[in-house]
């Protein structure tokens, strides 16, 4: 037990990052599924294109000789923003071109074109690595300033990166919430999600809105993509699977279509990976250990959905559209 | 006399492209031109018995005898065969239930395993006395018992999440899917059942029982030689008796509950139909066609290790299912058959032949762009293995174009 406290802080500290990013993410999601009703699949290659925005402009100032000299607060300024741009404008792109074509048609079909999407999204921005830099796997060039630690106690020392992804992703995650509650977009946001035809017949331009939504909801998961790469430093085209089902699996979790439900079950999802990492071989006795950690989010998907498809802050889910 | 022409000039394609692919045993081309003969004959205006002696001509005289000659092509047959039965076991999940189901491949890897543990001397690591591998002739017995146990892993799967709603249906199978994966990548501790990512080998292949009948016979065949045609037909016979399966299920009382379940839910509920019995038995049947094809599969590779397990091979066949139509049993076979057609012998040959260029070093010059020296192609750029772009392409085109897919099943004029 003595190791299980000695390590404590430790996890939570892990375990909120991840939850940051998982709750970033899970905002493109729950964002869509609240104007469309429907599972963004092609959402974790936005992700990852964000990380991929992020290492090639770290790796070009890098071989222009200017990491070194530029102000670090500056460059990272310019990537977060960079995938951010990037990442909102694919995802509007990727509205458009599959799933705007489906509208109307049943759910499923609009499901399995983004699935289509996805994979064809992995697999596109392998071609261009592979033609560009004749390899797939990128890593983040170190910028020196997020290897630096601070002490919080005697014990306890934090990274810069864990720091810049707190605070960047609590800053945007206020930003959202403000916005989404209290402009005008964010009300035409809102009156799409809860019943696009009335909100067509009150004046809101749906398509726009729904756009904008995938803009948004895009940037978000851009960012989460710059962050990661930030924090982890591998990044390839496909890893974003498994953030991207943890992050569902975390928007489910607050209740889908609610975002600040999507922030609440990132955190909780964040959270209770990171323990179930550290915790899980202590306490089986090294039966069962990390190499679980990846699955355990499945694991509480289909428990949410058995006994809670609502989820924590969720309403009543809608009857099914058909 | 004019309905006797057709049939004469498929024969004709049919023995040409036989011929062909037998002088050029290296040419993709030739052997897809062989293959196509079966789409001919599928749309052949002709009696349905001129069509079933042509197609069990090609499938059970030529196929055999040109796969006898050129193992390759036997190989891919039974590649192809397997990804059928696997889309036709998906196509009644999708297709007559519409219920996505993302983890189809999790049923696969559990037949697949059910035979590698038992049937090489993996089961000695955790049951004691030595009684494995089991001999070959348990192979059969596990063919049937595996329907049983994925049917049975397809009803514990079911019972607690049919009652969702589909999109999260399918999240939920593919973290089925991914659970299973993990656990056979990771239980080789604390007690090594599955060998982990090292995966099982070797695994035992069903009995040549017809051997002495052939020697019998005076044909010396050596084993080695005769287990690609025993695979073909094995697998052919599966794939026919999942055809039939299909068929009686498709016109019988479950099979329209399915349909009315796909179409109007609330009013096949109201209609009396047991819409939750009706799904767990479109997931079991689904689920045990796709774990019998695991044990063959097994058995073929003789090597098996989680990574023929993943995500992209369920959506692979989902792709398929979807290009041919959902719901359509030629639609899963054609699907099936051209994807993998595209896949093993398309795109390697397009990654075979981008590497002779590569390695002949000539120079490219195009007008406007300049001169391009071809050995500068970069080496991580293999058409073959982007086959998740395929499935992708396949799967936003037909979304958009044709959700119907190619040969969309008939309209029961019935109704």
């Amino acid at each position: 037990m003595d190791l299980a406290l000695e390590i404590l802080p430790q996890v939570l500290v892990d375990g909120i990052v991840l939850g940051f990013m998982y709750a970033l993410i899970a905002l493109g999601y729950t964002m869509v599924y609240g104007v469309l009703e429907f599972i963004n699949f092609a959402h974790s290659e936005i992700f990852v294109l964000g990380a991929f925005v992020g290492v090639e402009i770290l790796l070009f100032l890098q071989s222009a000789g200017q990491l070194a000299t530029l102000n670090p607060a500056f460059v990272l300024l310019l990537i977060i923003v960079a995938g951010m741009v990037v990442s909102g404008f694919a995802a509007m792109a990727l509205e458009r071109v599959a799933y705007r074509p489906l509208q109307g048609s049943p759910r499923l079909v609009a499901l399995i074109s983004a699935i289509g999407a996805s994979f064809f999204l992995q697999d596109g921005l392998r071609l261009f690595e592979s033609l560009w830099r004749n390899t797939f796997y990128l890593t983040y060039p170190t910028v020196e300033i997020l290897d630096r630690t601070v002490p919080l106690t005697a014990s306890l020392v934090v990274p810069v990166k864990s720091i810049l992804v707190v605070v960047t992703a609590l800053i945007m995650l206020l930003g959202l919430y403000l916005f989404v509650n209290h402009t005008r977009v964010g009300t035409a946001i809102r009156a799409v999600a809860q019943d696009p035809d009335t909100a067509s017949l009150m004046g809101v331009p749906v398509n726009r809105v729904i756009a904008l939504t995938f803009f948004v909801g895009g940037a978000m998961g851009g960012l989460a993509g710059v962050l990661f790469g930030l924090h982890y430093s591998l990044v390839n085209p496909y890893s974003g699977f498994f953030p991207g089902l943890k992050a569902f699996t975390a928007a489910v979790l607050g209740g889908i279509g609610n975002i600040p439900g999507a922030m609440l079950g990132g955190m909780v999802l964040g959270l209770l990976e990171a323990m179930a990492g550290s915790y899980l071989s202590i306490l089986t006795n090294g039966a069962f250990g990390a190499e679980y950690k990846d699955v355990f989010a499945f694991v509480v998907l289909i428990l949410i959905l058995i006994f809670r498809p609502r989820g924590l802050l969720g309403e009543k889910v809608r009857e099914e559209r058909g | 006399m004019k309905g006797s022409v057709a049939p004469i000039g498929v024969l004709v394609y049919i023995v040409v492209s036989s011929v062909l692919a037998y002088l050029h045993p290296q040419s993709v081309l030739a052997f897809l031109l062989f293959e196509s003969s079966l789409l001919l004959i599928y749309y052949l205006p002709a009696q349905p018995k001129m069509k079933f002696i042509l197609g069990a001509m090609v499938l059970l005289v030529l196929l055999p005898i040109l796969g006898f000659i050129n193992a390759y092509y036997l190989e891919v047959a039974v590649q192809v065969g397997i990804y059928v039965a696997l889309a036709l076991g998906l196509n009644i999940v999708v297709g007559f239930v519409g219920l996505l189901n993302l983890g189809f491949v999790a049923f696969y890897a559990i037949g697949a395993y059910l035979w590698a543990i038992f049937g090489s001397p993996q089961a000695n690591e955790f049951i004691a006395g030595g009684f494995f591998p089991l001999a070959p002739y348990w192979f059969f017995i596990f063919l049937v018992f595996s329907i049983v146990v994925g049917a049975m892993t397809g009803v514990l799967l079911g019972l607690p999440v049919l009652r969702l709603r589909g999109d999260y249906l399918a999240v939920v199978t593919l973290g089925f899917a991914e659970v299973v994966r993990a656990l056979v990548n990771n239980l080789d501790k604390p007690i090594n059942f599955t060998n982990g990512p090292k995966g099982i080998s070797p695994i035992e292949k069903p009995p040549l029982f017809f051997q002495p009948a052939l020697e019998f016979f005076g044909a010396q065949i050596a084993a080695a030689k005769l287990y690609p045609l025993y695979f073909y037909f094995l697998v052919l016979f599966l794939v026919l008796i999942i055809i039939f399966v299909t068929r009686q299920l498709e016109d019988s009382r479950i099979g329209r509950a399915w349909k009315a379940i796909r179409d109007d839910e609330i009013a096949a509920a109201a209609m009396g139909i047991p819409v939750v019995r009706m799904k767990l038995l479109g997931f079991a049947v689904g689920a045990s066609f796709a774990s019998a094809v695991g044990v063959l599969f097994a058995a073929k590779q003789v090597f098996i290790n989680p990574e023929s397990f993943t995500f992209m091979e369920s959506i692979g066949v989902l792709a398929m299912v979807i290009l041919g139509g959902m719901g359509s049993i030629p639609g899963a076979i054609l699907g099936a058959t051209g994807v993998t057609i595209l896949n093993l012998q398309l795109l390697k040959g397009l990654s075979l032949w981008l590497n002779s260029v590569r390695q002949s070093g000539a120079v490219l010059s195009l007008p406007f762009l300049g001169s391009f020296a071809l050995d500068q192609i970069p080496v991580q750029f293999e058409p073959a293995k982007y086959e998740r772009m395929v499935f992708g392409l396949i799967l936003i085109v037909m979304m958009i174009f044709r959700p119907q897919g190619i040969l969309p099943p008939r309209q029961d004029k019935r109704n």
